[in-house]
C-alpha cells in the first residue's frame, strides 16, 4: 500500500467505510435509493421507454438529456418535505440560508402550523374587529453591539419597522424586550436605548411595552434585544411573495450588502478597512411612496440575512416562477465589491437593513422606479430583472461576463450575528 | 471596478469565443482539464461555459484542497481536537468536510473548541492570547498556502512559542497530476495550469507534460476572461500541433515561482514517502510533513493521531469527480443524497469543489440555459 497509484481502487473497504459512517450519511443514502427507485419506475411508468429497465435506457440517452433528467431527479428531491439532519444546532441554522429554512420548516411550522403562519412572510395579518392587523417580532444579537452606520438599538427598531412595512402595514407600536449580562455598561444602555428612541420618532412609532431580564455573566454576550411590532394594513390587495408572475419586473431599493460588510470589518478580525457603513433605516416612508405610485406591487421584501439573494430564491419557490437578474444592473458599492471580492463573498448573500427587493407589474416599472427615486433612500433604486415562468423555482443570474448561471440559496455560514 | 472589470469584459469574451469556436476541427472533441478548483469555481460563478463551442468540454480537476483530504485525516484531526486543552484551529472550507463521524462544525457545536481563522498567523494569535491551551492548526492546501504555515511555523520558533502545533496536510499538485495523466481511464488533450499554485512554483515543473506527454499546459488567471484566453492558447497550440507550457498569467506568475517562499517551505517540510488522496488513493511523495528540526510544531508527533484509514462511502464517486472521468451529476449521489447542506463526499464542500460548483451555479442544463435567455 505504500506506493499506489490511481488506478489501485481507493474504494476496496467500502463496507468498513459505510459501517463507520455518521448515521446521516446513512440515511440520506437511503432516501437516494428510494428515490430513485421511485423515479425509475415513474419513468417507466409512463412507457416512453419500453424496453428493459429505465436504468438501461438511461445510459442510451444523449449526455443532454440524461443531464436533464439528473437534473429533474434533484428538483424532485429539493421540494421534499425538509428534514432536520443534524443532531444539534449549528451556526448556520441562523445564518438564513437553507439550513434556516430547514430549520424554520422542520421544526417550528410543524408544531405550530395554521394558515396564518404557512405564508412564511415577514409579519403575520391578522383580521381584528373588521381591522386588518400586521404582527411581526424579531430577535437581535449583532456582534459588535457598535458599528459604523448605527448601533444594535437602532437596528431593533428598524428591523421590525421594515418588516411591517414591506408587509404593506403602516407601523404603530413596538414592544422592546433587553436580555442584559451581569457587568454590561450602563452606559452603553444608555446609548442604545437612545438610538433607539431616536429610531422609533424617525419611524413614527411608539415602544409601548418591553420587559428587561439580566443573564450571569458569559451567560449572554453583553446585550440582546427583541422588538415585537403591530402595524394597519390599509391597502388591497395583500402583498406577498407568492403573487409574483410572469411579466413582473424586479427592482431593488438601492446599493446592496452594506450591513453585512461593515459589520464584517467592524469585527476587526480582517486586517482590512473600507469606508462603508450600515444601511440600516426605516423603510416605511419609501413604502408609502411606491405603493401610492405603483398600485400593481406585488410584493415587497426586506433584504436582511441571506441578502437580496435569498429573497429571489424566495419568491422563486414561492410563487414557482424564475426570476432572472442582470448582475450589470445590480447596484453594490465600489468598497462593498472590493471588499467582498478580497473575502471570496457574493454580495448577492450580504446584509442589507434599509434595502428592499420589489415585486411589480412590469407595466409599472417606470412608475415604481420613479417613485422610489423621489425618496431619499431610493436614489439609487434600480430594476435588476423580470419574472419568467420556466424553470419554476430558479434564480437565474445573467453575469456581467455574459455567461448564465443559477443563484442558490445560500450554505454555511460567512457571517454569523449580523443581526 | 479596476483590475477586476477588465477581466470580465462581456465584448472581449465574445470575441475571444468566435476565435476559439474557428480553432475547432470539424468532428473533433476537445478535452481540456483546469487543475484547479479556483478555476472550477470562477467558469461556474461567470457562466463562462456558455462561450464555449460544444466541441469542447472543461474537466474539472483535482486542485482543490478542501476535496483532496480523506476521511481518515478529518477523523485525526477531530481526534486531536477532543484532547484536552486543544484549540483546533483551521479554514472556513475545512469546517463543513465530513469526517466518518461528522464535522468540525457538528463537533463545535457538541461543545468542542474549534475555531475558524482566515490565516495561520491568526491561529499564532490564538496560541499567544491562551497560554495555557495548546492551539492546533489544520494545515491544508497546496503549495499555495504551505508557504504560509512554513513562515508561521519559523515565527512560532522565532517568539519560543511551545503551545502552538501544525497538523500538516500539504499536498503537492504535480504528482497528482502525473497520477491523472498515468490514470487509464481518461483522455485529456491539455491543461489549464494552476495559476496560484505557480505563483510559488512558477512553471518549470509542468514541463514534463508538455515534452513527455505532449500536452500543452497554459498557466491561467483566475478571472473569467483569463480562462477563456487560456482555452485560446491551448486550441492554438493543438491546432499548429505544439505541445509547450505557456504562461497566461504572467502579470503575477515569474517563470521560475517565488524563490524565498520555497525556500521557507524546503526549512520547514519536507515530502512525506506517501499519502492518500480522497478517491485518489495512495500516492508517492505527494504531500509534505514536518522536518524533524521543527518536530516541536508538529501535532501527529506532540499527541498520538490515531491514523486509521477511513473508506468513503460506497456510493460516493468523489474519486471519478477528482479525475475528470465524472462530470458531477453523473456521480450516483449527485444533488439527491448528497447535497452542499448535507455533503457525502468532500467535492461537494469547497466552494472551489467540483460538484459545489455545479450544484450551485451551473445546476440546469446548457439547453434550458438556452431556451431561457431565448425568451
Amino acid at each position: 500500500m505504500t506506493t499506489g497509484h490511481l488506478d489501485q481502487p481507493a474504494t476496496m473497504d467500502s463496507g468498513a467505510g459505510e459501517a463507520t459512517s455518521a448515521p446521516w450519511v446513512r440515511e440520506a443514502l437511503h432516501d437516494h435509493d428510494h428515490d430513485d427507485h421511485g423515479a425509475r419506475a415513474s419513468e417507466a411508468g409512463a412507457g416512453s421507454r419500453d424496453d428493459a429497465g429505465a436504468a438501461g435506457s438511461r445510459r442510451r440517452l444523449p449526455l443532454a438529456d440524461r443531464e436533464r433528467q439528473v437534473l429533474d431527479r434533484i428538483d424532485r428531491a429539493r421540494n421534499r418535505r425538509p428534514k432536520i439532519k443534524e443532531e444539534r444546532i449549528t451556526m448556520s441554522h441562523g445564518a438564513g440560508g437553507k439550513a434556516t429554512q430547514t430549520l424554520i420548516e422542520a421544526v417550528f411550522l410543524e408544531a405550530f402550523r395554521n394558515p396564518l403562519l404557512e405564508p412564511l412572510e415577514d409579519a403575520a395579518r391578522l383580521h381584528v374587529n373588521g381591522s386588518r392587523v400586521a404582527l411581526t417580532t424579531d430577535s437581535y444579537v449583532v456582534s459588535p453591539l457598535f458599528f459604523p452606520g448605527g448601533n444594535i438599538g437602532d437596528l431593533a427598531v428598524n428591523g421590525t419597522v421594515n418588516d411591517l412595512s414591506v408587509s404593506g402595514a403602516v407601523p404603530l407600536y413596538l414592544s422592546a424586550g433587553f436580555i442584559l449580562e451581569e457587568g454590561f455598561p450602563v452606559a452603553d444602555l444608555n446609548r442604545i436605548v437612545a438610538s433607539m428612541a431616536a429610531a422609533a420618532a424617525a419611524a413614527g412609532v411608539q415602544v409601548v411595552t418591553g420587559d428587561t431580564k439580566v443573564v450571569e455573566k458569559g451567560k449572554a454576550d453583553g446585550c440582546y434585544i427583541n422588538t415585537a411590532g403591530v402595524g394597519i394594513i390599509e391597502r388591497e390587495p395583500t402583498l406577498g411573495v407568492a403573487n409574483a408572475r410572469p411579466g413582473d419586473a424586479v427592482l431593488v431599493s438601492g446599493p446592496i450588502g452594506d450591513h453585512g460588510v461593515t459589520i464584517m470589518l467592524a469585527r476587526g478580525e480582517l486586517e482590512i478597512e473600507a469606508d462603508v457603513v450600515s444601511d440600516t433605516a426605516p423603510l416605511n416612508g419609501l413604502v408609502a411612496g411606491l405603493l401610492a405610485a405603483a398600485p400593481g406591487v406585488r410584493a415587497l421584501r426586506d433584504a436582511t440575512r441571506g441578502g437580496v439573494a435569498t429573497i429571489l430564491n424566495e419568491i422563486a419557490r414561492a410563487a414557482g416562477v424564475c426570476v432572472v437578474v442582470r448582475e450589470d444592473d445590480i447596484p453594490v458599492r465600489a468598497e462593498v465589491r472590493g471588499a467582498s471580492e478580497l473575502l471570496g463573498i457574493d454580495p448577492m448573500y450580504v446584509a442589507c437593513e434599509g434595502r428592499m427587493v420589489v415585486v411589480v407589474d412590469g407595466d409599472q416599472a417606470g412608475a415604481a422606479l420613479e417613485a422610489m427615486r423621489a425618496h431619499p433612500l431610493g436614489e439609487q433604486a434600480s430594476v435588476i430583472g423580470h419574472i419568467a415562468e420556466d424553470p419554476q423555482g430558479i434564480v437565474l443570474l445573467k453575469t456581467a461576463f455574459g455567461g448564465t448561471r443559477i443563484v442558490d440559496l445560500l450554505v454555511g455560514d460567512p457571517l454569523p450575528r449580523i443581526c | 471596478m479596476r483590475f477586476v472589470d477588465e477581466f470580465r469584459d462581456a465584448d472581449k469574451a465574445h470575441a475571444l469565443a468566435a476565435k476559439i469556436a474557428e480553432l475547432c476541427e470539424p468532428g473533433r472533441q476537445y478535452k481540456l482539464m483546469e487543475v484547479c478548483g479556483g478555476h472550477t469555481h470562477t467558469i461556474y460563478k461567470h457562466g463562462l461555459e456558455d462561450y464555449l463551442p460544444e466541441a469542447i468540454t472543461l474537466v474539472h480537476g483535482p486542485g482543490c484542497p478542501v476535496c483532496v483530504i480523506p476521511m481518515g485525516r478529518v477523523d485525526d484531526a477531530m481526534h486531536l481536537a477532543a484532547q484536552p486543552d486543544v484549540i483546533m484551529t483551521s479554514f472556513g472550507d475545512m469546517m463543513r468536510v465530513p469526517g466518518s463521524s461528522g464535522s468540525f462544525f457538528d463537533a463545535k457545536a457538541a461543545g468542542t473548541d474549534i475555531r475558524m481563522v482566515y490565516s495561520p498567523l491568526d491561529s499564532l494569535k490564538i496560541a499567544r492570547k491562551n497560554p495555557d491551551k495548546r492551539v492546533v492548526f489544520m494545515a491544508i492546501g497546496f503549495e499555495t498556502t504551505a508557504p504560509s504555515t512554513a513562515m508561521t511555523v519559523l515565527r512560532a520558533a522565532a517568539q519560543g512559542l511551545d503551545n502552538f502545533s501544525i497538523f500538516c496536510n500539504h499536498v503537492t499538485i504535480i504528482p497528482a497530476i502525473k497520477a491523472i495523466l498515468d490514470s487509464p481511464d481518461l483522455r485529456l488533450d491539455g491543461f489549464i495550469g494552476p495559476g496560484h499554485v505557480s505563483t510559488v512554483i512558477g512553471c518549470r515543473p509542468y514541463e514534463f507534460i508538455a515534452a513527455d506527454y505532449s500536452k500543452p499546459v497554459v498557466v491561467a488567471g483566475f478571472e473569467p476572461l483569463d480562462i477563456l484566453q487560456s482555452v485560446y492558447m491551448l486550441m492554438l497550440q493543438l491546432a499548429q500541433g505544439r505541445s509547450e507550457v505557456e504562461n497566461q498569467y504572467a502579470r503575477v506568475v515569474p517563470w521560475d515561482g517565488n524563490v524565498v517562499a520555497l525556500q521557507a517551505i524546503g526549512e520547514v517540510m519536507e515530502l512525506r514517502p506517501y499519502f492518500e488522496w480522497r478517491g485518489l488513493g495512495f500516492i508517492s511523495h505527494s504531500a509534505l510533513r514536518m522536518r524533524p528540526e521543527y518536530s516541536a510544531f508538529d501535532a501527529e508527533l506532540l499527541f498520538s493521531v490515531p491514523g486509521v484509514r477511513v473508506a468513503d462511502p460506497k456510493a460516493c464517486q468523489c474519486g471519478e469527480v477528482l479525475k475528470g472521468v465524472l462530470k458531477p451529476w453523473e456521480c450516483k449521489v449527485f444533488g439527491t443524497a448528497c447535497t452542499p447542506e448535507t455533503p457525502i463526499g468532500t467535492c461537494m464542500v469547497s466552494p472551489e469543489g467540483a460538484c459545489a460548483a455545479y450544484y450551485n451555479y451551473g445546476r440546469l442544463s446548457r439547453q434550458r440555459v438556452k431556451e431561457v435567455t431565448r425568451s
